[in-house]
Protein backbone atom coordinates (compact mmCIF):
# COMPACT_ATOMS: atom_id res chain seq x y z
CA UNK A 1 0.00 0.00 0.00
CA UNK A 2 1.71 2.97 -1.38
CA UNK A 3 1.70 6.51 1.33
CA UNK A 4 -0.83 7.99 -0.44
CA UNK A 5 -3.38 5.17 -0.43
CA UNK A 6 -2.73 4.92 3.38
CA UNK A 7 -3.62 8.13 3.89
CA UNK A 8 -6.81 8.86 1.30
CA UNK A 9 -7.97 5.08 3.17
CA UNK A 10 -9.05 7.16 6.26
CA UNK A 11 -10.95 9.92 4.88
CA UNK A 12 -13.31 7.69 2.21
CA UNK A 13 -12.78 3.84 2.21
CA UNK A 14 -12.18 3.50 6.42
CA UNK A 15 -13.74 6.28 7.44
CA UNK A 16 -14.03 5.94 11.38
CA UNK A 17 -17.64 7.75 12.13
CA UNK A 18 -19.46 7.44 8.86
CA UNK A 19 -17.93 3.48 7.91
CA UNK A 20 -16.37 1.89 10.82
CA UNK A 21 -18.81 4.15 13.17
CA UNK A 22 -16.64 4.65 15.97
CA UNK A 23 -16.44 7.40 17.84
CA UNK A 24 -20.11 8.05 17.86
CA UNK A 25 -20.31 9.88 21.59
CA UNK A 26 -18.39 12.99 20.38
CA UNK A 27 -19.86 12.67 16.59
CA UNK A 28 -23.54 13.03 17.67
CA UNK A 29 -22.84 15.25 21.17
CA UNK A 30 -20.74 18.18 19.54
CA UNK A 31 -21.93 18.75 16.05
CA UNK A 32 -24.40 21.00 16.78
CA UNK A 33 -22.24 23.98 15.65
CA UNK A 34 -19.44 23.71 13.01
CA UNK A 35 -16.81 25.78 14.94
CA UNK A 36 -17.32 23.08 17.83
CA UNK A 37 -16.75 19.90 15.39
CA UNK A 38 -13.91 21.81 13.62
CA UNK A 39 -12.35 22.43 17.00
CA UNK A 40 -13.12 18.65 18.20
CA UNK A 41 -11.96 17.45 14.46
CA UNK A 42 -8.17 19.22 15.11
CA UNK A 43 -7.72 18.19 19.06
CA UNK A 44 -9.15 14.18 18.34
CA UNK A 45 -6.49 14.31 14.96
CA UNK A 46 -3.21 16.22 17.29
CA UNK A 47 -3.93 13.33 20.18
CA UNK A 48 -4.26 10.72 17.37
CA UNK A 49 -1.24 11.73 15.91
CA UNK A 50 1.07 12.14 18.82
CA UNK A 51 -0.36 8.93 20.26
CA UNK A 52 0.12 6.71 17.45
CA UNK A 53 3.54 8.08 16.71
CA UNK A 54 4.58 7.22 20.62
CA UNK A 55 2.91 4.16 20.60
CA UNK A 56 4.65 3.21 17.15
CA UNK A 57 7.68 4.29 18.21
CA UNK A 58 7.99 2.07 21.96
CA UNK A 59 5.99 -0.75 20.41
CA UNK A 60 9.16 -3.50 20.99
CA UNK A 61 9.40 -1.79 24.29
CA UNK A 62 5.52 -2.14 25.64
CA UNK A 63 4.86 -5.55 26.91
CA UNK A 64 2.34 -7.30 25.04
CA UNK A 65 0.11 -8.05 28.24
CA UNK A 66 0.24 -4.45 29.59
CA UNK A 67 -0.36 -2.95 26.17
CA UNK A 68 -3.42 -1.42 26.89
CA UNK A 69 -3.30 0.30 30.28
CA UNK A 70 0.19 1.57 28.57
CA UNK A 71 -1.63 3.17 25.64
CA UNK A 72 -4.54 4.44 27.87
CA UNK A 73 -2.08 6.12 30.03
CA UNK A 74 -0.22 7.60 26.85
CA UNK A 75 -3.36 8.79 25.27
CA UNK A 76 -4.85 10.40 28.69
CA UNK A 77 -1.14 12.28 28.97
CA UNK A 78 -1.49 13.79 25.03
CA UNK A 79 -5.29 14.69 25.96
CA UNK A 80 -4.62 16.67 29.02
CA UNK A 81 -1.92 18.28 27.21
CA UNK A 82 -4.39 19.67 24.39
CA UNK A 83 -6.60 20.26 27.23
CA UNK A 84 -4.55 22.68 28.53
CA UNK A 85 -3.19 24.01 25.46
CA UNK A 86 -7.27 25.14 24.75
CA UNK A 87 -7.65 26.25 28.18
CA UNK A 88 -5.02 29.16 27.48
CA UNK A 89 -4.78 29.38 24.11
CA UNK A 90 -8.76 29.02 23.16
CA UNK A 91 -11.12 29.23 26.08
CA UNK A 92 -14.41 29.93 24.01
CA UNK A 93 -13.90 26.33 22.43
CA UNK A 94 -13.20 24.88 25.58
CA UNK A 95 -16.06 25.79 27.41
CA UNK A 96 -18.15 25.01 24.44
CA UNK A 97 -16.32 21.26 23.76
CA UNK A 98 -16.91 21.05 27.50
CA UNK A 99 -16.59 17.29 28.65
CA UNK A 100 -15.93 15.82 25.56
CA UNK A 101 -12.82 17.19 25.49
CA UNK A 102 -11.33 15.10 28.31
CA UNK A 103 -13.40 12.46 26.79
CA UNK A 104 -11.08 11.71 23.85
CA UNK A 105 -9.40 9.51 25.98
CA UNK A 106 -11.91 6.41 25.81
CA UNK A 107 -12.67 7.48 21.99
CA UNK A 108 -12.58 4.34 20.37
CA UNK A 109 -10.85 5.79 17.19
CA UNK A 110 -7.69 6.23 19.09
CA UNK A 111 -7.13 3.34 20.84
CA UNK A 112 -8.41 1.17 17.96
CA UNK A 113 -5.82 2.99 15.84
CA UNK A 114 -3.26 2.26 18.24
CA UNK A 115 -4.17 -1.66 18.58
CA UNK A 116 -4.55 -2.18 15.22
CA UNK A 117 -2.20 0.23 13.68
CA UNK A 118 0.60 1.97 15.32
CA UNK A 119 1.74 -1.60 17.47
CA UNK A 120 2.16 -3.16 14.07
CA UNK A 121 3.96 -0.59 12.10
CA UNK A 122 6.67 1.79 12.15
CA UNK A 123 6.77 5.49 13.06
CA UNK A 124 6.42 7.09 9.44
CA UNK A 125 3.49 5.02 8.40
CA UNK A 126 1.49 4.79 11.60
CA UNK A 127 1.82 8.97 11.73
CA UNK A 128 0.38 9.02 7.89
CA UNK A 129 -2.57 6.28 9.22
CA UNK A 130 -2.93 8.93 11.95
CA UNK A 131 -3.28 12.27 10.00
CA UNK A 132 -5.93 9.76 7.59
CA UNK A 133 -8.29 8.93 10.30
CA UNK A 134 -8.13 11.99 11.71
CA UNK A 135 -9.56 14.39 8.57
CA UNK A 136 -11.34 11.26 8.09
CA UNK A 137 -13.42 12.05 11.69
CA UNK A 138 -13.10 15.85 11.21
CA UNK A 139 -14.37 15.62 7.64
CA UNK A 140 -17.49 13.48 8.85
CA UNK A 141 -18.18 15.63 11.91
CA UNK A 142 -17.72 18.81 9.67
CA UNK A 143 -20.33 17.21 7.16
CA UNK A 144 -22.84 16.48 9.72
CA UNK A 145 -22.39 19.39 12.28
CA UNK A 146 -22.92 21.63 8.47
CA UNK A 147 -26.55 19.90 8.01
CA UNK A 148 -27.75 20.49 11.70
CA UNK A 149 -26.40 23.94 11.70
CA UNK A 150 -27.90 25.17 8.54
CA UNK A 151 -30.97 23.46 9.36
CA UNK A 152 -30.94 23.60 13.42
CA UNK A 153 -29.59 27.54 13.74
CA UNK A 154 -29.93 29.23 10.34
CA UNK A 155 -26.46 29.01 10.33
CA UNK A 156 -23.48 28.20 8.89
CA UNK A 157 -19.93 28.80 10.91
CA UNK A 158 -21.50 31.87 13.00
CA UNK A 159 -22.82 33.56 9.72
CA UNK A 160 -26.64 34.10 9.03
CA UNK A 161 -28.33 32.30 6.15
CA UNK A 162 -30.95 34.86 5.26
CA UNK A 163 -34.32 32.93 5.42
CA UNK A 164 -33.50 29.92 7.05
CA UNK A 165 -32.49 31.35 10.75
CA UNK A 166 -35.90 33.61 11.18
CA UNK A 167 -37.23 30.15 10.73
CA UNK A 168 -34.47 27.57 12.48
CA UNK A 169 -35.82 23.97 12.58
CA UNK A 170 -34.55 23.49 16.32
CA UNK A 171 -34.87 19.85 16.91
CA UNK A 172 -31.85 19.59 14.97
CA UNK A 173 -29.82 21.36 17.10
CA UNK A 174 -30.92 18.96 20.20
CA UNK A 175 -30.51 15.46 20.69
CA UNK A 176 -33.49 13.62 18.42
CA UNK A 177 -31.81 15.37 15.65
CA UNK A 178 -28.21 13.99 15.99
CA UNK A 179 -29.24 10.40 16.14
CA UNK A 180 -31.22 11.35 12.64
CA UNK A 181 -28.92 13.00 10.81
CA UNK A 182 -26.18 10.65 12.29
CA UNK A 183 -28.50 7.38 10.87
CA UNK A 184 -29.38 9.23 7.57
CA UNK A 185 -25.62 9.53 6.79
CA UNK A 186 -24.75 6.10 7.44
CA UNK A 187 -27.70 5.37 5.17
CA UNK A 188 -26.21 7.71 2.20
CA UNK A 189 -22.83 6.12 2.90
CA UNK A 190 -23.98 2.70 2.71
CA UNK A 191 -26.06 3.00 -0.36
CA UNK A 192 -22.61 5.03 -2.34
CA UNK A 193 -20.14 2.80 -1.34
CA UNK A 194 -22.45 0.02 -1.83
CA UNK A 195 -19.69 -3.28 -1.90
CA UNK A 196 -17.47 -0.86 -2.24
CA UNK A 197 -16.81 0.23 1.62
CA UNK A 198 -14.65 -1.63 3.94
CA UNK A 199 -15.90 -4.73 5.56
CA UNK A 200 -16.69 -4.62 9.49
CA UNK A 201 -15.24 -8.05 9.57
CA UNK A 202 -12.21 -7.27 7.50
CA UNK A 203 -11.81 -4.79 10.24
CA UNK A 204 -11.61 -6.85 12.84
CA UNK A 205 -13.18 -6.01 16.01
CA UNK A 206 -10.78 -8.21 17.99
CA UNK A 207 -8.25 -4.51 17.61
CA UNK A 208 -11.27 -3.24 20.37
CA UNK A 209 -10.75 -3.82 23.96
CA UNK A 210 -14.25 -4.17 24.22
CA UNK A 211 -15.03 -6.37 21.77
CA UNK A 212 -16.49 -8.85 24.01
CA UNK A 213 -19.59 -7.55 24.30
CA UNK A 214 -19.42 -4.65 22.06
CA UNK A 215 -22.30 -5.45 19.78
CA UNK A 216 -19.88 -4.42 17.03
CA UNK A 217 -19.48 -8.22 16.36
CA UNK A 218 -23.02 -8.77 16.25
CA UNK A 219 -23.28 -5.91 13.66
CA UNK A 220 -20.34 -7.26 12.07
CA UNK A 221 -22.31 -10.79 11.47
CA UNK A 222 -25.44 -8.70 10.31
CA UNK A 223 -23.85 -7.29 7.70
CA UNK A 224 -22.15 -10.49 6.68
CA UNK A 225 -25.04 -12.22 6.32
CA UNK A 226 -26.96 -9.10 4.31
CA UNK A 227 -23.67 -9.51 2.35
CA UNK A 228 -24.46 -13.03 1.90
CA UNK A 229 -27.43 -12.80 0.85
CA UNK B 1 -31.64 18.24 52.00
CA UNK B 2 -33.61 15.38 50.45
CA UNK B 3 -35.32 17.61 48.34
CA UNK B 4 -32.17 18.88 46.46
CA UNK B 5 -30.69 14.97 46.36
CA UNK B 6 -34.17 14.02 44.88
CA UNK B 7 -34.05 16.85 42.24
CA UNK B 8 -30.62 15.80 41.40
CA UNK B 9 -31.55 12.36 40.94
CA UNK B 10 -34.80 12.58 38.93
CA UNK B 11 -33.16 15.50 36.91
CA UNK B 12 -30.03 12.57 35.77
CA UNK B 13 -32.56 9.72 35.49
CA UNK B 14 -34.87 12.00 32.89
CA UNK B 15 -33.84 15.36 32.12
CA UNK B 16 -30.04 15.36 31.13
CA UNK B 17 -30.66 11.52 30.43
CA UNK B 18 -26.88 10.74 29.65
CA UNK B 19 -27.98 8.31 26.32
CA UNK B 20 -30.64 10.21 24.98
CA UNK B 21 -30.25 13.50 25.87
CA UNK B 22 -26.11 13.82 26.48
CA UNK B 23 -24.51 11.78 23.97
CA UNK B 24 -22.60 9.65 27.03
CA UNK B 25 -22.18 5.86 26.57
CA UNK B 26 -23.94 5.63 22.93
CA UNK B 27 -21.68 2.21 21.63
CA UNK B 28 -23.17 -0.05 24.67
CA UNK B 29 -26.30 1.68 24.36
CA UNK B 30 -26.13 0.67 20.51
CA UNK B 31 -24.57 -2.66 21.01
CA UNK B 32 -26.32 -4.05 23.82
CA UNK B 33 -29.37 -3.10 23.37
CA UNK B 34 -30.75 -5.92 21.01
CA UNK B 35 -31.93 -8.38 23.92
CA UNK B 36 -33.98 -7.63 27.00
CA UNK B 37 -31.84 -9.46 29.11
CA UNK B 38 -28.37 -8.32 27.93
CA UNK B 39 -29.80 -4.39 28.12
CA UNK B 40 -30.61 -4.74 32.05
CA UNK B 41 -27.58 -7.05 32.87
CA UNK B 42 -25.14 -3.99 31.46
CA UNK B 43 -27.78 -1.85 32.90
CA UNK B 44 -27.21 -3.08 36.30
CA UNK B 45 -23.29 -3.63 35.74
CA UNK B 46 -22.81 0.33 34.73
CA UNK B 47 -25.03 1.11 37.87
CA UNK B 48 -22.74 -0.47 40.13
CA UNK B 49 -19.25 0.47 38.74
CA UNK B 50 -20.58 4.20 38.12
CA UNK B 51 -21.17 4.06 41.90
CA UNK B 52 -18.14 2.27 42.68
CA UNK B 53 -15.74 4.23 40.58
CA UNK B 54 -17.25 7.90 41.83
CA UNK B 55 -16.85 6.14 45.65
CA UNK B 56 -13.28 6.44 44.58
CA UNK B 57 -12.61 9.02 42.14
CA UNK B 58 -14.23 11.81 44.30
CA UNK B 59 -12.06 11.31 47.60
CA UNK B 60 -9.17 10.82 45.47
CA UNK B 61 -9.86 14.59 43.53
CA UNK B 62 -10.73 16.27 47.04
CA UNK B 63 -8.08 15.11 49.05
CA UNK B 64 -5.09 14.49 46.99
CA UNK B 65 -5.39 16.12 43.29
CA UNK B 66 -7.26 19.28 44.70
CA UNK B 67 -5.40 19.50 47.60
CA UNK B 68 -1.61 19.57 45.85
CA UNK B 69 -3.28 21.71 42.86
CA UNK B 70 -2.56 18.59 40.37
CA UNK B 71 -6.35 19.06 39.46
CA UNK B 72 -4.81 18.86 35.39
CA UNK B 73 -4.15 14.92 35.91
CA UNK B 74 -7.52 14.14 36.90
CA UNK B 75 -8.73 12.57 33.34
CA UNK B 76 -5.35 10.48 33.42
CA UNK B 77 -5.82 9.39 37.09
CA UNK B 78 -9.61 9.03 37.19
CA UNK B 79 -8.94 6.71 33.79
CA UNK B 80 -6.73 4.65 35.43
CA UNK B 81 -8.68 4.20 38.64
CA UNK B 82 -11.53 3.54 36.74
CA UNK B 83 -10.02 0.94 34.46
CA UNK B 84 -8.01 -1.12 37.78
CA UNK B 85 -10.78 -0.52 39.98
CA UNK B 86 -13.15 -2.49 37.24
CA UNK B 87 -10.47 -5.33 36.99
CA UNK B 88 -10.12 -5.54 40.77
CA UNK B 89 -14.03 -5.98 40.95
CA UNK B 90 -13.93 -8.46 38.02
CA UNK B 91 -11.30 -10.59 40.04
CA UNK B 92 -12.93 -10.14 43.46
CA UNK B 93 -16.51 -10.78 42.34
CA UNK B 94 -15.18 -14.04 40.30
CA UNK B 95 -13.56 -15.26 43.00
CA UNK B 96 -16.07 -14.51 46.27
CA UNK B 97 -19.57 -14.21 44.21
CA UNK B 98 -19.59 -16.38 41.54
CA UNK B 99 -23.37 -16.19 40.90
CA UNK B 100 -22.65 -12.34 40.56
CA UNK B 101 -19.87 -12.49 38.22
CA UNK B 102 -21.80 -14.72 35.73
CA UNK B 103 -25.04 -12.23 35.68
CA UNK B 104 -22.68 -9.41 35.53
CA UNK B 105 -18.78 -10.70 34.65
CA UNK B 106 -19.23 -10.07 30.49
CA UNK B 107 -19.71 -6.30 31.01
CA UNK B 108 -17.51 -5.48 33.14
CA UNK B 109 -14.15 -5.43 31.03
CA UNK B 110 -16.27 -3.13 28.43
CA UNK B 111 -17.01 -0.37 30.81
CA UNK B 112 -13.62 0.28 31.18
CA UNK B 113 -14.15 2.38 27.95
CA UNK B 114 -17.48 3.50 28.39
CA UNK B 115 -17.73 7.06 28.28
CA UNK B 116 -20.27 7.37 30.23
CA UNK B 117 -18.46 5.93 33.65
CA UNK B 118 -15.24 8.47 32.95
CA UNK B 119 -18.33 11.20 32.19
CA UNK B 120 -20.13 10.65 35.06
CA UNK B 121 -17.11 10.96 37.44
CA UNK B 122 -15.97 14.10 35.72
CA UNK B 123 -19.28 15.84 35.94
CA UNK B 124 -18.95 15.10 39.50
CA UNK B 125 -16.04 17.08 39.60
CA UNK B 126 -16.97 19.85 37.43
CA UNK B 127 -20.80 20.27 38.91
CA UNK B 128 -18.47 20.80 42.68
CA UNK B 129 -21.35 17.91 44.11
CA UNK B 130 -20.66 16.81 47.84
CA UNK B 131 -19.50 13.14 48.36
CA UNK B 132 -23.33 12.31 49.02
CA UNK B 133 -24.91 14.50 45.77
CA UNK B 134 -22.15 12.74 43.69
CA UNK B 135 -23.18 9.28 44.68
CA UNK B 136 -26.98 10.51 44.12
CA UNK B 137 -26.06 11.39 40.86
CA UNK B 138 -24.13 8.63 39.47
CA UNK B 139 -26.43 6.32 41.06
CA UNK B 140 -29.41 8.71 38.83
CA UNK B 141 -27.27 8.95 35.79
CA UNK B 142 -26.92 5.22 35.49
CA UNK B 143 -30.60 4.39 36.38
CA UNK B 144 -31.31 6.65 33.30
CA UNK B 145 -29.03 4.29 31.43
CA UNK B 146 -31.11 1.73 32.36
CA UNK B 147 -34.17 2.97 31.75
CA UNK B 148 -33.01 4.02 28.02
CA UNK B 149 -31.63 0.65 27.60
CA UNK B 150 -34.87 -1.14 28.53
CA UNK B 151 -36.91 1.21 26.95
CA UNK B 152 -34.96 0.90 23.49
CA UNK B 153 -34.76 -3.03 23.87
CA UNK B 154 -38.36 -2.69 23.67
CA UNK B 155 -37.88 -0.81 20.41
CA UNK B 156 -35.59 -2.95 19.01
CA UNK B 157 -37.37 -6.19 19.30
CA UNK B 158 -40.04 -4.61 17.14
CA UNK B 159 -37.83 -3.38 14.63
CA UNK B 160 -36.59 -6.87 13.93
CA UNK B 161 -39.50 -7.40 11.93
CA UNK B 162 -39.73 -3.98 10.28
CA UNK B 163 -38.53 -3.91 6.49
CA UNK B 164 -36.70 -0.39 6.26
CA UNK B 165 -35.03 0.40 2.44
CA UNK B 166 -31.75 -1.12 1.92
CA UNK B 167 -29.30 1.23 2.57
CA UNK B 168 -30.99 1.60 6.34
CA UNK B 169 -31.16 -1.77 6.92
CA UNK B 170 -28.98 -2.34 10.35
CA UNK B 171 -27.37 0.90 12.26
CA UNK B 172 -28.96 3.32 10.16
CA UNK B 173 -32.56 2.23 11.12
CA UNK B 174 -31.66 1.67 14.97
CA UNK B 175 -30.20 5.35 14.93
CA UNK B 176 -33.43 7.08 13.49
CA UNK B 177 -35.38 5.00 16.01
CA UNK B 178 -32.90 5.94 18.34
CA UNK B 179 -33.77 9.75 17.51
CA UNK B 180 -37.61 9.35 18.43
CA UNK B 181 -36.84 7.30 21.56
CA UNK B 182 -34.81 10.64 22.29
CA UNK B 183 -38.03 13.13 21.24
CA UNK B 184 -39.76 11.01 23.79
CA UNK B 185 -37.27 12.41 26.62
CA UNK B 186 -37.30 15.95 25.68
CA UNK B 187 -40.44 16.01 26.99
CA UNK B 188 -39.32 15.69 30.17
CA UNK B 189 -37.80 19.06 29.56
CA UNK B 190 -38.55 21.24 32.70
CA UNK B 191 -40.70 18.07 34.30
CA UNK B 192 -38.51 17.91 37.63
CA UNK B 193 -38.72 22.19 38.93
CA UNK B 194 -42.32 21.72 38.18
CA UNK B 195 -42.47 18.65 40.50
CA UNK B 196 -40.28 20.59 43.45
CA UNK B 197 -41.73 24.03 42.92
Amino acid sequence: MSKLQNFLKGIIKENPVLVLVLGTCPTLAITSSVGNALGMGVAATVVLLCSNMVISALRKVIPDKVRIPCYIVLIAGFVTMVEMLMHAFAPDLYEALGIFLSLIVVNCIILGRAEMYASKNNVIDSAIDALGMGVGFTLALFIMSTIREILGSGSWLGFEIPWLSDNPIAIFRLAPGGFFVFGCLIAIVNKATHGKGVKKKDFGCEGCPSAAVCGKRASCKKTEEVEEK
Amino acid sequence: MMKSLLIILMTSVLVNNYVLSRFLGICPFLGVSKKLNQAVGMGTAVIFVMLLSTAVTWPIHTFILAKYDLEYMKTIVFILVIASLVQLVEIILKKYIPALHAALGIYLPLITTNCAVLGVTLNNINDSYNFIESMVNSFGVGLGFLLAMVLFAGVRSRLENANPPEAFKGLPITLVSASIVALSFTGFTGVVGGLFA
